[in-house]
């Protein structure tokens, strides 16, 4: 059943959204301020090649507060739970309705999950994990406003989680404007794998998910997101991990849905001897646009991040890359990563690519790449010279391609799943699966 | 009995022409092997047979058992029963033997599911170990196991005519006497007809061959029975007046 929603979206929206004090009035807080900083335009840098001036916030409502029913993962698609039964039988599974409610299964030893967390709210509004400065951006205010059930998970220090966290965001409704939010947070030396997936059905819908991380001293954790959202999806997540000395992230975005989709990822290393490692792979057809940027922020001595984003266009695709690698003055020893590839696999599909560096530092090791281009002529002669029909070649280099990025994904049992789900996509967007002849003669 | 015809072709590169007017017939069976010195168009002779982009045909045909096969895309020719060992085979990360093989069998009809078996079999025909096999295309292989590794393509596609073009460069004896015996195997048991594209006489003391046919400029200037070969390798190519010669 699709979720009611409401028409007024203000303040008393806000103040009508059910939680203990504390949260009522931080949502209100930040309200304030998403109301006295407005929208973005496209004209400032962070959002240039954004779809952000054609955003209408005005066509989309909120649920109406405290109206969401919960959903058992078995009401889902038969594809997501074949995802989420990929993970195991030791998965721990959340699944959260609109951003607003959310039922645990299988909570494993060791991982509180829990809404609304406590005591995780600043004065400003925003979530008050240990993360320092200000909110990435306006939309990230809006969240802290508007989100209904803010989970939080949490790993006691040294305590190393046996099966991974699988948080499923199912998205539905006309309309609906869906804030959903995740916080990590893991004590000194604890080690968590989390997976969270964003999926909705056909509809049009606004989607504005933030999920921070924040590791303690020597903790390790690898997240890996899944966007699967319908076509008439607008996203625009944030993404924000901070890490504390000698602690280890690896966290993946894997973006295939969506009308248009945009992903700041942001990664904090302010603990000396921190590694995180961001990878990503996106691929769009049709009218998508996947637009993905990125900060690797250095405060502290020894650490080390390396980035890998890969996508592909087809159809008539947009994709935006634009990554700031930032080194402070002091942060000796950093090493900084930042590639980005991308396929462009039709003659309307663009892919842009902007890769910057700021760095105060002078003993430091930092490099960037990126490059945008069709598939490589000779690899696909190489394989269709085999016997390879052009159509299943350029599917199998644009699997290949991607593969180097998915087969880091946190829980390897999902792999073949992200394999399958990419190669139907291909297939629909032109590039023919095995044995289906689409469009190549016999 | 299959066979390709080449007649008069004529192609080149960026306005160029490289081959003036080429003619050869291979057949079932038969090895053939093309020698010449630098320059004188056999890597461009072997490209344009498989259909490789870049090169423009400006006249004459290629036939496969009477089908044309310029203008036709490069899989399409692999169809039509053409195999091109290349000489420098290109990496395609993250695509496996399997996966590549297997699509190509898929498409000509076949099952699939042998092509594990298939490739497991030829590999140890050529002494190539299997733990390659799982490896993506070329990727991390150095120069003489990738010129195996075409052979064992070979061997598992099955063609009716190949195109070896220079796959004796970059293997010391041992893998060259290996993937001799498995060509020459080939065309004599599998009944495949060869085009062995070579600059040394070296390829032709294991490989035995039915006729040698000298290009120079562009061109077939002799074509004659193996004791040809042997001949070039005393007197070099010089007696054709190329330059430079060898």
């Amino acid at each position: 059943m699709p979720a009611p929603v409401v028409t007024d979206f203000d303040a008393g929206l806000v103040a009508a959204i059910p939680g203990p004090a504390w949260l009522r009035d931080s949502r209100l807080s930040a309200w304030e301020h998403f109301s006295s900083a407005g929208l973005p335009s496209a004209s400032e840098e962070i959002w240039r090649y954004s779809r952000v001036d054609d955003l209408e916030l005005g066509r989309y409502r909120p649920p109406a507060p405290g109206s969401t029913p919960s959903r058992d993962l078995e009401s889902l698609p038969p594809g997501l739970m074949e995802l989420v039964a990929a993970a195991g039988e030791r998965a721990t599974v959340l699944v959260v309705h609109n951003g607003a409610t959310g039922r645990v299964s299988r909570p494993q030893e060791g991982l509180a999950v829990q809404t609304p967390g406590e005591g995780l709210f600043g004065a400003d509004g925003e979530l008050r994990l240990p993360l320092q400065g200000p909110p990435p951006d306006v939309f990230s205010t809006l969240n802290a406003a508007l989100c209904e059930a803010p989970w939080r998970v949490s790993v006691p220090g040294g305590a190393r989680v046996a099966g991974p966290l699988v948080v499923v965001h199912w998205l539905e409704g006309d309309g609906l404007a869906a804030f959903p939010r995740l916080e990590v947070e893991l004590g000194p030396q604890a080690s968590l794998d989390v997976v969270e997936v964003m999926a909705s059905g056909d509809e049009a819908m606004l989607v504005v998910p933030v999920t921070r991380l924040a590791l303690g001293a020597g903790a390790r954790l690898r997240y890996g997101q899944l966007q699967l959202l319908g076509p008439g999806a607008w996203q625009l997540a944030n993404q924000v991990s901070r890490l504390s000395r000698d602690a280890s992230l690896l966290s993946m975005s894997v973006a295939l849905g969506g009308d248009y989709a945009r992903v700041r990822t942001g990664s904090v290393l302010d603990g000396p001897g921190g590694e995180s490692e961001l990878l990503a792979a996106y691929f769009g057809t049709g009218h998508q646009m996947h637009d993905l940027r990125t900060i690797q922020h250095h405060s502290a001595p020894r650490s080390r991040s390396a980035l890998l984003f890969k996508g592909a266009v087809a159809g008539t695709a947009h994709s935006v890359y634009s990554g700031l690698i930032r080194v402070e003055k002091g942060a000796k020893g950093t090493n900084a990563f930042q590639t980005n590839r991308n396929l462009v696999l039709s003659d309307g599909a663009q892919a842009d690519s902007v890769p910057n560096l700021e760095i105060e530092d002078n003993d430091v090791k930092c490099s960037h790449a990126s490059a945008v281009g069709p598939i490589d002529e000779s690899q696909l002669f190489y394989l269709e010279s085999r016997g390879v029909p052009t159509g299943t070649a350029k599917r199998l280099i644009t699997l290949g391609f991607m593969d180097e990025v998915l087969e880091k994904f946190p829980v390897a049992a999902m792999v073949p799943w992200l394999r399958r789900e990419l190669a139907g996509r291909l297939a629909a967007a032109g590039l023919p699966e095995p044995g289906s002849g689409v469009g190549e003669g016999s | 009995m299959s066979e390709l015809v080449v007649e008069g072709l004529r192609a080149g590169v960026a306005g160029l022409e490289i081959l003036r007017g080429v003619d050869l017939e291979v057949r079932s069976g038969e090895v053939h092997a093309v020698m010449g010195p630098n320059g004188s168009g056999k890597s461009t002779l072997s490209h344009v047979i498989a259909g490789r982009p870049g090169y423009e045909v400006t006249g004459g045909s290629v036939r496969l058992d009477g089908v044309e096969l310029l203008g036709r895309p490069a899989w399409e020719r692999a169809r039509a029963g053409l195999f091109l060992a290349l000489q420098y085979p290109i990496e395609v990360p993250g695509v496996t033997m399997v996966q590549a093989l297997g699509e190509s069998l898929r498409a000509a009809g076949r099952d699939p599911g042998e092509v594990g078996a298939l490739i497991a079999s030829e590999a140890s025909a050529v002494g190539l170990d299997e733990a390659f096999l799982s490896r993506p295309l070329n990727v991390d292989l150095s120069g003489g196991e990738r010129k195996r590794n075409e052979i064992v393509q070979m061997g598992v596609l099955g063609p009716r005519i190949a195109v070896l073009d220079e796959i004796d460069s970059g293997l010391d004896v041992d893998a060259l006497r290996a993937v001799s015996r498995r060509v020459a195997e080939m065309a004599a048991h599998g009944g495949v007809g060869v085009l062995a594209i070579t600059h040394y006489q070296r390829l032709l003391s294991e490989l035995p061959v039915t006729r040698v046919h000298v290009l120079q400029a562009g061109r077939v200037v002799q074509t004659g029975g193996p004791e040809l070969a042997f001949e070039l390798e005393r007197t070099g190519y010089a007696a054709y007046g190329a330059e430079g010669a060898a």
